[in-house]
């Protein structure tokens, strides 16, 4: 069976072109994994550690320096991009920031069903009030803006935008670092529902290794642009090899035993 | 599952409503959109409702006073300058020209000052920087000497000096664009829209444009009370407007001459700019502080 995500030594140079001479200030190195089909993987690391980087260049928002990214055996080129946004869907860190202040969800909705879809206006807007309920709002919500929600609802919204276009993978990037721990299990409950019942593949980045070792099938660490482990969630959690990898864990374990 | 509203009655105020209900708060700032209403009807009906023409000569009443000193005459409420017409009139007239002219001239330069801006802040590199800092040495030149330049060229009158205005005022507006634009280009929404498949044409129009067009009424505000000054000044100078039109400035440099025997034919022109200025400003600032209100909130 050809993996839903296939990512081939996927590199990216950030240059700095100073007055004089030329610069590298950031790279991704090498990155190479594969992702299943209703399968979760938890990309880890310190800030800075090419995280959120990474999730750029899976959504296509940042073009890659080299390597490529295979959608079930097939390449997808930068040039594709409507093939692209309509498979890999991302879920902002800030879903604040991520909602146009000015809009009303329903706009905010229907703007991808717009662009990527051919459905007409009724059923675009029955689409919307489906996603809606789907991720537990109800369908009077598409008519609020961004300011009269909570921050637990704005979460929501972002994964009913990520949803709404049927994707094969969502990618999200730390969607839970803003939120309180009961609707951060809550959104994590969510998440985990509609995997279950949609058939997602599912990209994560987080610092929270307690949700990471909750819900995640394999993990990638990465530190300073390089990938150092990768593995099995329980493997890495209860055999980690690298330092960094032990280190983090161990800060981890720590936290717990502390709070018990 | 039974199709529930349990928000049916609530209200859903737009974020446009918010700044309205935030501006009401002010009063000083809803006296002056009073103010700005009662000047607007000046102008359109105003002229519509009065008895005598403009430039029509009562040469029985010479320099007649206001009707409310002891020899005014009810028939001239605002008195009669040196010709014998009619002030009320002529202030009234002097609204529509004055008021209508600056309005024009605002929504034209606001037009144009926002595209260019809008394209200047979505390039990027060279041709964005030129567009920039051109028009930043441009904005150091106060907008009524750039005006009085062009209309040295070009020649006096009504119509040069509208062109002139209005070119001096474009400078901001394009400036006031670009700020925008960039700023937020780089907000996460605009990549969240971009993620959705918008290209930077519905990106402009669709996810900033509602952003920004309460900015641009602020601006436009501040642009009305400079265009009201400096058609005014430019007809006081005879500029502009020449010396028979009933515009406000040039009535004031008419009335100069008999300022001591009729001060009111100078004093109710003169009453007339200010007042429209002042409630301009009034309103620009109520909507600037209620929008930073709303954006802070």
């Amino acid at each position: 069976m050809t993996p839903l995500l296939t990512v081939n030594n996927l590199t990216y140079c950030k240059k700095v072109r100073p007055w004089l001479g030329k610069k590298e200030i950031f790279r991704l190195a090498p990155v190479s994994f594969e992702l299943k089909a209703g399968e979760t993987m938890a990309i880890m690391g310190e800030n800075g550690s090419g995280k959120s980087l990474l999730a750029k260049l899976l959504v296509g928002v940042e073009r890659p320096s080299g390597g490529n990214i295979l959608l079930n055996g097939e390449a997808l080129s930068h040039s594709n991009k409507q093939q692209r946004f309509r498979a890999i869907r991302m879920i902002f860190q800030h879903s604040k920031e991520s909602l146009n202040p000015a809009l009303t969800l329903g706009s905010l909705l229907e703007e991808p069903l717009i662009l990527n879809t051919d459905l007409d206006a009724p059923s675009r807007k029955k689409k919307i009030e489906l996603t809606l309920t789907q991720v537990g709002m109800l369908p009077e919500h598409q008519y609020f803006y961004r300011h009269m929600l909570s921050e637990g609802q704005r979460q929501r919204v972002a994964v009913a935008r990520a949803l709404i276009l049927n994707p094969q993978i969502i990618v999200a990037d730390e969607p839970f670092a803003a939120l309180d721990p009961s609707v951060r299990s809550q959104t994590v409950n969510l998440l985990m529902k509609l995997q279950r019942d949609l058939g997602l593949g599912f990209i994560f980045i987080s610092h929270n290794l307690g949700i990471v070792r909750h819900i995640s099938d394999r993990i990638l660490v990465l530190a300073d642009g390089n990938v150092v482990e990768s593995g099995k969630t329980d493997v890495i959690f209860n055999w980690p090899k690298s330092e960094y990898t032990q280190r983090l864990i161990q800060a981890y374990q720590a936290l717990i035993t502390r709070d018990d | 599952m039974p199709k529930s509203s349990f928000y049916e009655e609530e209200v859903y105020p737009s974020p446009m409503r918010q700044t309205w209900n935030e501006f009401q708060r002010n009063h000083i700032a809803l006296g002056g959109l009073w103010c700005l209403v009662f000047f607007l009807l000046t102008s359109l009906v105003g002229p519509m409702l009065l008895p005598y023409g403009p430039l029509q000569q009562n040469t029985d009443a010479l320099l007649l006073a206001p009707a409310w000193a002891a020899n005014g005459d009810i028939e001239h409420l605002f008195g009669t300058d040196a010709l014998g017409r009619d002030i009320l009139t002529r202030v009234a007239h002097g609204c529509r020209i004055t008021f209508g002219v600056s309005f024009i001239l605002v929504i034209l330069s606001m037009l144009v000052g926002c595209s260019i801006g809008a394209y200047a802040g979505m390039s990027r590199g060279i041709r964005s920087s030129v567009i920039n800092h051109l028009l930043d040495a441009i904005m150091a030149i106060p907008t009524l000497l750039i005006a009085i330049i062009i209309v040295a060229i070009l020649g006096t009158g009504l119509m040069n000096a509208m062109w002139a205005i209005s070119l001096a005022l474009i400078p901001q507006f394009i400036h006031q664009t670009r700020d925008i634009v960039r700023r937020e280009f780089h907000k996460e929404y605009v990549t969240a829209a971009r993620l959705d498949g918008a290209g930077n044409n519905r990106i402009l129009f669709h996810s900033i444009l509602p952003n920004m067009i309460e900015m641009l009424v602020v601006q436009g505000t501040m642009a009305l009370s400079v265009a009201i000054l400096d058609v005014s000044a430019l007809g006081f100078l005879s500029l502009g407007a020449q010396s028979p039109s009933p515009e406000l400035g040039a009535m004031l440099s008419d009335s100069l001459e008999t300022a001591y025997v009729a001060p009111w034919s100078i004093a109710l022109p003169g009453a007339a700019i200010f007042l429209m200025v002042l409630s301009i400003n009034l309103v620009g600032d109520g909507l600037r502080t209620a929008l930073k209100n709303r954006l802070t909130q």
